[in-house]
């Protein structure tokens, strides 16, 4: 299901792989058009594979029940990409350091970490059940250190 | 988009030639699997050549981590060769380069593994 209005696209999509990879090409067709450079493109058309994998794989745990929904919006000053599932919910400050020396070898729990590293500015709402992440970029910003 | 992978042996280390996406449910599956069947078949000096991977996720990434320990505990070595901007950055910033042993240059990260 799409539904668009000025320059915001929302998607309603099922917990699959196919998703993800929607979701991703989507952040990157939005960030080449806002005419971000190559480095940019890269930084946030990952956070929001790493979002998208988030609610598809943590938060709907592949349910075929449940959606995950993608909004992409070009306001003109910011890139605002709105990832929501319908989960048990994450609150993100029980999440373990992955930089901490007793986490570096851990197979998982990095992709919140990369999305706060390329993004200028992440949030995460509650949404009993579920959780909406929203991840924005300044245009015009000077390049994240990355 | 998936990941390529071939093999080959030069004077007793596997290189693994990976190309393309390391990526949940694409390249991190066969990744796994190509790991542990080298170990299975008691290879244990791996060399995993980075040089045409364009992507990498975090999936990808803790896949690049659980085939390093996973070899290390067997009593092997994994090391990295060539690895592009893109994922150099990244293992920069997840403080995992120091952990890894990278080197840019076949030949001497071939020679740079313990001869039994």
């Amino acid at each position: 299901m799409t539904g668009q209005q000025a320059s915001r696209i929302t998607y309603t999509l099922d917990s699959s792989l196919d998703s993800v990879n929607k979701v991703e090409q989507t952040a990157e067709q939005m960030a080449r058009k806002a005419g971000v450079d190559e480095d940019d493109i890269f930084r946030i058309s990952m956070a929001v594979r790493e979002a998208a994998v988030n609610a598809v794989l943590h938060g709907n745990a592949y349910d075929p029940d449940k959606r995950m929904t993608a909004s992409f919006e070009n306001t003109g000053a910011d890139l605002v990409i709105r990832i929501t599932d319908e989960g048990k919910g994450l609150d993100p400050a029980t999440l373990p350091d992955p930089l901490a020396p007793e986490n570096l070898l851990r197979g998982s729990g990095r992709g919140i970490f990369l999305i706060r590293s390329f993004m200028d500015e992440v949030h995460f709402r509650q949404l009993h059940p579920g959780t909406e992440l929203t991840l924005i970029k300044h245009l015009g910003a000077a390049p994240t250190g990355a | 988009m998936s990941m390529k992978i071939s093999t080959r042996q030069v004077d007793g280390v596997t290189i693994l030639d990976l190309g393309g996406r390391i990526t949940l449910g694409e390249g991190s599956v066969q990744l796994r699997d190509s790991v542990r069947d080298l170990l299975a078949k008691g290879q244990k000096k791996i060399l995993l050549n980075l040089g045409d991977v364009n992507y990498i996720d975090s999936s990808g990434i803790g896949e690049l981590v659980s085939a390093y320990t996973t070899v290390r505990n067997q009593g092997g070595e994994l090391k990295l060769l060539n690895l592009t901007r893109k994922v150099h950055d990244l293992l920069q910033i997840t403080k995992l380069y120091t952990v890894f042993d990278v080197k840019d240059d076949e030949a001497s990260a071939i020679a740079s593994y313990a001869h039994a």
